[in-house]
């Protein structure tokens, strides 16, 4: 196939992550084909182990691949140096961690500046743009705490918010509610359904149901492969009323 | 009892009254105990009558129940088929989900893996519902507080086929 993948924000071909050698060797991913569309939010599932963390390491090039292909919005990015890399990963995709992996010594406003001013942007510019992601999270007035003075809930929307600094293509979530509670999770959910309102491609990786829940589709995996695909939209044959018990 | 979970003991192989009823004995457990034994005949019975279940009489034996053979016939097969592929909703039933894992690993008939990816989905599919006409709400509202109700007996029924899909998974390992 000669197909550059245009259609797809994500796209991936025969993509394998190989660990060990020989008798011990594991496929962590394993012949796996991907394509999310623009504005797609796609949940993976899956037991501990079942290679989802790895898949999405390697679509944000955290990681590299042992075979197969990817690439983002169009361009192929599995051959690219790692200078190329890294430059892809500070522009191009929003990564979202379950330790949050927030900088402890600078203000929730200095973490979401950080993207900006490694992309070159001044001062300025990152300090309006922080300003203004920290608002549309609902930290406007959180932005001079460090992140020991915020509960995990708004630490880990300071990441949401620094995760959408340069406008990424594509937003690579690992467990995003892991550590939380569920108030907590409330907050991550209501704030990850609005950045799909607003037509941002997100990749989730995820035990919980919940955040599972938000997606437009749902990938299971299991040792390395995909076992399931569906579409969560549409085709519910149960309504709320039948949920509640109210009739049936 | 459910003429299905009945049907699908059979699955496996003929079996006499007494071995159905020790299997799903071993099944339920202490979930079973309630179960009346004359339940179980009398549910045989009606489906011998809507001729999905066949009953042998072995010689020399008395006619009672327990010493009756009972084997499925094609209708029977098909009825168990047609209930191991169905979604049960709403408010799935614990033991009779369990039991269609059960018979459906037992008889070879189904992947139980597959049948929990398939409850799942649905599950999933009606707590996206669920959730996204809770978070329309305003908090603290009385709908946004039975929209919540929704959502937790709905994780808590997925909690419960990951527990599924861990055991399932383990037994086909071994």
């Amino acid at each position: 196939m000669n197909d550059t993948g245009s259609t797809s924000m994500v796209r991936a071909r025969a993509l394998r992550k190989e660990y060990g050698k020989e008798a011990s060797l594991i496929r962590a991913v394993d012949d796996v084909d991907l394509d999310v569309a623009r504005g797609e939010t796609l949940a993976v599932m899956g037991p501990s182990g079942c290679g989802k963390s790895t898949l999405l390491h390697l679509l944000g090039g955290l990681d590299r691949a042992s075979a197969g292909e990817i690439w983002l919005a169009g361009q192929r990015i599995d051959q690219m140096s790692e200078r190329g890399l890294a430059a892809l990963r500070r522009d191009s995709v929003g990564f979202v961690f379950q330790a949050f992996h927030l900088m402890d010594e600078l203000t929730a406003t200095e973490n979401v500046e950080l993207p900006l001013l490694l992309a070159g942007r001044s001062a300025r510019v990152a300090r309006r743009r922080a300003t203004d992601l920290l608002e549309q999270v609902g930290l406007a007035d959180r932005s001079r705490h460090l992140p020991s003075q915020l509960s995990g809930g708004q630490r880990q929307r300071v990441a949401i918010a620094r995760a959408l600094a340069n406008e990424p293509l594509v937003v690579l979530a690992d467990e995003p509610t892991g550590n939380l509670d569920s108030e907590a999770t409330l907050e991550v959910l209501r704030l990850l359904d609005s950045l799909h309102q607003a037509g941002q491609t997100v990749v989730i990786v995820t035990h919980d149901s919940r955040i599972a829940a938000t997606a437009d589709r749902l990938i299971s995996m299991r040792d390395g492969t995909f076992v399931d695909d569906t579409r969560l939209t549409g085709g519910t044959t149960g309504s709320l009323s039948a949920l509640a018990g109210l009739e049936g | 009892m459910q003429q299905e979970v009945v049907l699908a003991m059979l699955a496996k192989e003929p079996s006499h009254g007494y071995q159905l009823r020790a299997r799903l004995r071993q099944a339920l457990g202490p979930v079973g105990e309630a179960l009346n034994d004359g339940q179980v005949y009398v549910t045989l019975a009606r489906l011998e009558k809507a001729g999905q279940v066949t009953a042998e009489q072995a010689p020399g034996q008395s006619d009672k129940s327990d010493r009756k053979v009972y084997a499925l016939t094609a209708a029977g097969q098909q009825r168990v088929a047609d209930w191991l592929s169905e979604v049960a909703w709403p408010r799935p039933d614990l033991a009779e989900f369990h039991l269609k894992l059960i018979a459906a690993a037992a008889a070879r008939l189904a992947d139980p893996i597959a049948i929990v990816d398939a409850q799942r989905r649905e599950l999933l599919r009606r707590l996206r519902d669920a959730q996204r006409a809770a978070m329309a709400e305003p908090d603290g509202s009385d709908a946004a507080l039975l929209l919540e109700g929704i959502v937790l007996r709905l994780q808590a029924d997925l909690r419960w086929l990951e527990a599924c899909e861990r055991n399932w998974t383990g037994r086909k390992a071994h």
